[in-house]
């Protein structure tokens, strides 16, 4: 059996290489067509009526004017009279026209009516609630009472994060055309090629085999991107009723904000039982949150230290508002920005440095801890901690306070299941075939660099052809998933097809092909290049029969080149000014363990990238809703804040590298890097102003307020 | 309170624009009225002004070098009429109303946001659009160091980056990394890839023709 395993550093040309996405090029100069691009013939364009309130029954709904409005294809009733409505901006009407301003005429032409029912909309206040309250069991350790009771000190405090929202700029939609009676095209902005087939089957009532899926290129999901959603089924309705025209439905910004996906808010009390040396023995928290309709979770608390006794509470708030979808390692940024938060306010208390209270408490850190020291480490040395830092509360004169501080994390990232179809053809050339996609993650290019590198090839020998469920099928991508596994189906398919290929070279070569390799673009007997044969003419000897082979993961019998569970250590240094209250990221490090790295220059970007998010939710994103009206009043880009390029300070990103790792096999990396940075910008902001503010984002009224509260500077 | 200083809103009999739709609003927008905000309206109106619109008009667009004609109602915008009515889907929709810069073209030799010019406003203009900066396939020096730097992942960002770039090294040919925090400030990413942007404009600036 040949050799599966991920190749040593030394025969290594392009895997762990610093090599740019393929492509780049088509992104740069505008050729790379996403699905909000694409033009199909006849193409109609969709709008969806939305209801303006946060809870209200449709008491009617007339579309008789809207159906005569010039270019109007079709209008098709969402849901109808009768029906409860649980969150502002849910669908009612769907209009399609010619153009897409007709469009627009068409839906503010429909007419609705209807009747306003009492609304929760914002979840900070548990008093107010009501009956929206949903308290699951209580979790509890059998010693806790008598560790909390034997603490040598406790430290007590309230943290929270808003709802946030995915704000992909690819706004969520599709364009959906049918042939005939019952074979649908789909055009999706999506996560999940593979997976999408069935979801729209199933309601419309056709095959699955009959609905075709196809992506190149998808403007940000970050983990809102999974499903078919009501305007994709209810746009193939109406492409249906107009003929089977291909019809586009691409939400408006105000609906992207409002309907396509939030990330969960999180209050939390927390009371932490501790040694005077620091030693932490005993966690408790009384947690409540919301994820719309259906609410949210209790975060993983408390987050990655295996504090040994804890008692949790959390609480369920059903609001008014558009759903929950995972956002990028869902629930661990706010496990994080809670845990780490109690963990330095309980440093501060005991006036200690953080960093050594962490390192003291290695020994929590589960399997991972030597790990942790370790990055823990190169994250002081990075951000010059032991230089900088300072106890809690900047006292040099002047109005710019600066501060560090500090957080960890830790995520899955298992491979998912994945097929690879590749193809080595007689005229040389070939091919992968999977049922991927890429996020921008640069998926294409780890398949290429995989293929390339096993083959002994260049990059461009590859074609990689993704996004199309006609292909092998491949996991969504989500949870860091998508990397081990596309890396491991191709892979094997890699090394397969060029087992079968070694097998019609040797007798040429004289030579047993078990006894052959590919390097620098021939087949050579191992360690001997003086007997080789070029790839072309390899290729040639195969007549007219390719090789085509099917690659797969999971498969037990050819090793295991993929894994899961990473830690990771962030830092950050930044700057308040005492007089505006406004918070700047001076500088932020990133240290993460990754296992195999295989594109290196994409998986810095995506540090670099989760970073960025992180500066964004740490000091500018909420969704805020309106109690009063039950509206969301920021859904647009001017008040529902991004950082920009002059945000975000001077970023490191060290990847951990190496034999250790390498060993590890390959794991995801998507989801861990954007959990800690609010943490460790919130620890900062309090070492820099001596006081907490304990609440995300960290705008200059919080910062200002938490001053007064304490009563001034130190 | 502010009609003093609102200069459409000085009827000179019957309704004014703003009592009209506000009016108006109550038997739901129809396209007439639509179709006359963003174009100027004349506070009496004279023989010699040219009413365009509701209906389509034709418009002639000079993009890239080349003559466009589009036939479009006259509240199109050029972001709109670039992507919808012609094939040019370097600029991206993403908050359409001038906030985030995907839509990014160069108009007049001046970055514009296309979501917030009308078609019939960038009649007359030279329009440079992401396509019109690697005419012959080759890339600008700053889409190459876009590539390089790896500044850009899921995209959707980048064409209007990258013409921003364009217009900010055109008139910045050296500048620091101050100027170009706060020249490209206008620009939006939500995959976060400001640190490959700020290097890519330093890098490109340091290859002529930027």
């Amino acid at each position: 059996m040949p050799d599966y395993n991920w190749p040593e550093p030394s025969k290594r040309t392009l895997m762990g290489k610093r090599i740019s996405r393929l492509d780049g090029p088509d992104k740069v100069s505008g050729k790379a067509k996403y699905t909000y691009d694409i033009k199909r013939p006849g193409m109609l364009y969709g709008k969806v009526v939305r209801s303006p309130h946060a809870h209200a029954k449709i008491v009617s709904i007339d579309t008789a004017a809207a159906e005569k409005m010039p270019g109007v294809a079709a209008v098709k009733v969402i849901q109808g009279p009768g029906t409860e409505i649980q969150w502002v901006g849910d669908e009612i009407v769907a209009v399609a026209a010619s153009e897409e301003c007709l469009a627009e005429d068409a839906a503010r032409a429909v007419k609705v009516e209807y009747e306003k029912l009492p609304h929760l909309v914002r979840e900070e206040d548990l008093s107010k609630a009501g009956d929206r309250l949903k308290p699951a069991a209580e979790q509890v350790t059998p010693e806790f009472d008598k560790a909390m009771a034997a603490a040598e000190v406790v430290v007590e405090g309230m943290y929270s994060c808003p709802v946030i929202a995915h704000c992909c700029l690819e706004s969520h939609g599709q364009i959906t055309e049918w042939e005939g009676e019952d074979k649908l095209n789909v055009f999706p902005s999506t996560q999940a090629v593979s997976a999408l087939a069935q979801q729209f089957a199933e309601p419309l009532k056709i095959p699955a085999t009959n609905v075709s899926v196809k992506m190149d290129h998808m403007g940000g999901g970050f983990g809102s991107k999974f499903q078919a959603d009501r305007w994709g089924i209810e746009g193939a309705r109406l492409s249906k009723l107009a003929g089977g025209k291909p019809v586009k439905i691409m939400l408006e910004r105000d609906a992207e904000l409002m309907v396509a996906g939030t990330r969960p808010s999180t209050y939390a009390k927390v009371k932490i039982g501790a040694k005077k040396d620091g030693t932490v023995t005993a966690w408790e928290s009384t947690s409540w949150g919301t994820g719309g309709i259906g609410g949210a979770g209790m975060p993983p608390f408390p987050y990655v230290w295996e504090i040994p006794n804890k008692r949790m509470n959390h609480t369920v708030v059903s609001t008014n508002t558009g759903a929950q979808r995972a956002w990028r390692a869902p629930n661990h940024p706010q496990a994080a920005f809670v845990t780490m938060s109690a963990l330095e306010d309980l440093a501060a208390a005991l006036k200690m440095d953080p960093l050594d209270m962490f390192l003291k408490n290695v020994p929590l850190l589960g399997p991972r801890k030597d790990l942790y020291k370790e990055e823990l480490l190169k994250a002081a040395e990075l951000i010059e901690w032991k230089k900088k830092w300072h106890p809690r509360g900047d006292t040099t004169p002047g109005n710019i306070k600066r501060g560090l501080g500090l957080s960890l994390h830790t995520w899955g990232g298992r491979p998912h299941d994945s097929d690879c179809k590749l193809t080595i053809n007689p005229d040389s050339s070939v091919s992968v075939e999977m049922g991927s996609q890429d996020l921008g993650t640069g998926t294409r290019t780890v398949i290429a660099i995989v293929a390339a590198d096993t083959l002994g090839l260049p990059l461009d020998a590859i074609k990689v052809n993704i996004g199309d469920n006609k292909y092998p099928r491949s996991g969504s991508s989500g949870g860091s998933t998508t990397v081990g596994g596309v890396s491991s189906s191709t892979r094997r398919a890699a090394v397969d097809a060029l087992d079968a290929l070694f097998k019609q070279v040797g007798p040429a070569l004289n030579a047993d092909p078990a006894n052959l390799e590919a390097v620098g673009g021939k087949i050579q007997v191992k360690g001997d290049p003086s007997k080789s044969v070029a790839w072309k003419q390899a290729c040639a000897k195969l007549g007219v029969n390719p090789i085509s082979v099917i690659g797969k993961q999971p498969d037990a019998e050819k090793g295991k080149l993929a894994d899961s569970g990473v830690a990771g250590v962030q830092m950050a240094e930044v700057s308040v000014d005492t007089e505006t209250g406004i918070v700047k990221i001076e500088k932020m490090v990133a240290v993460q363990d990754v296992g195999y790295i295989i594109a290196l220059k994409t998986a810095e970007s995506q540090t670099f990238g989760a970073l960025i998010q992180g500066v964004s939710y740490a000091l500018y994103e909420e969704r805020i809703n309106d109690q009063f009206t039950g509206k969301t009043l920021n859904p647009n880009m001017e008040f529902y804040k991004l950082a920009g390029i002059g945000d975000i300070g001077n970023l490191v990103v060290h990847m951990m590298t190496g034999p250790a790792q390498d060993a590890r096999g390959v794991i995801g990396l998507g989801e861990p890097p954007v959990i800690s940075p609010g943490a460790a910008i919130a620890n900062a902001l309090a070492n820099a102003l001596g006081v907490r503010v304990p609440s995300l984002p960290l705008t200059p009224d919080k910062v200002l307020a938490a001053m007064e509260k304490k009563g001034g500077l130190t | 309170m502010a009609k003093s200083r609102d200069p459409e809103s000085k009827p000179e009999k019957g309704l004014s624009r703003r009592d009209f739709l506000s009016r108006g609003a109550g038997v739901a927008l129809t396209t007439p009225i639509v179709a006359g905000v963003g174009v100027a309206m004349p506070q009496s109106p004279a023989a010699n002004v040219k009413i365009l619109g509701p209906a389509k008009v034709p418009v002639a667009l000079r993009i890239n070098g080349t003559r466009q004609n589009v036939s479009v109602e006259p509240r199109v915008t050029l972001l709109d009429a670039l992507r919808n009515y012609l094939d040019f889907t370097g600029a991206k929709k993403v908050c359409d109303r001038a906030t985030c810069g995907a839509c990014t073209v160069i108009m007049g030799g001046k970055p514009v946001y296309s979501c917030s010019v009308l078609a019939l406003e960038a009649q007359g203009k030279d329009i440079t659009t992401v396509e019109g900066l690697a005419p012959n396939g080759k890339l600008a020096a700053i889409q190459a160091a876009f590539v390089e730097n790896d500044a850009q992942q899921c995209g959707f960002c980048t064409p209007g980056f990258v013409v921003a770039c364009k217009a900010f090294l055109d008139k910045n040919p050296s500048p620091t990394m101050a100027q170009v925090e706060k020249g490209l400030g206008g620009n939006l990413c939500r995959c976060g890839t400001y640190v490959g942007v700020r290097q890519a404009v330093l890098a490109a600036a340091k290859t002529k023709g930027g």
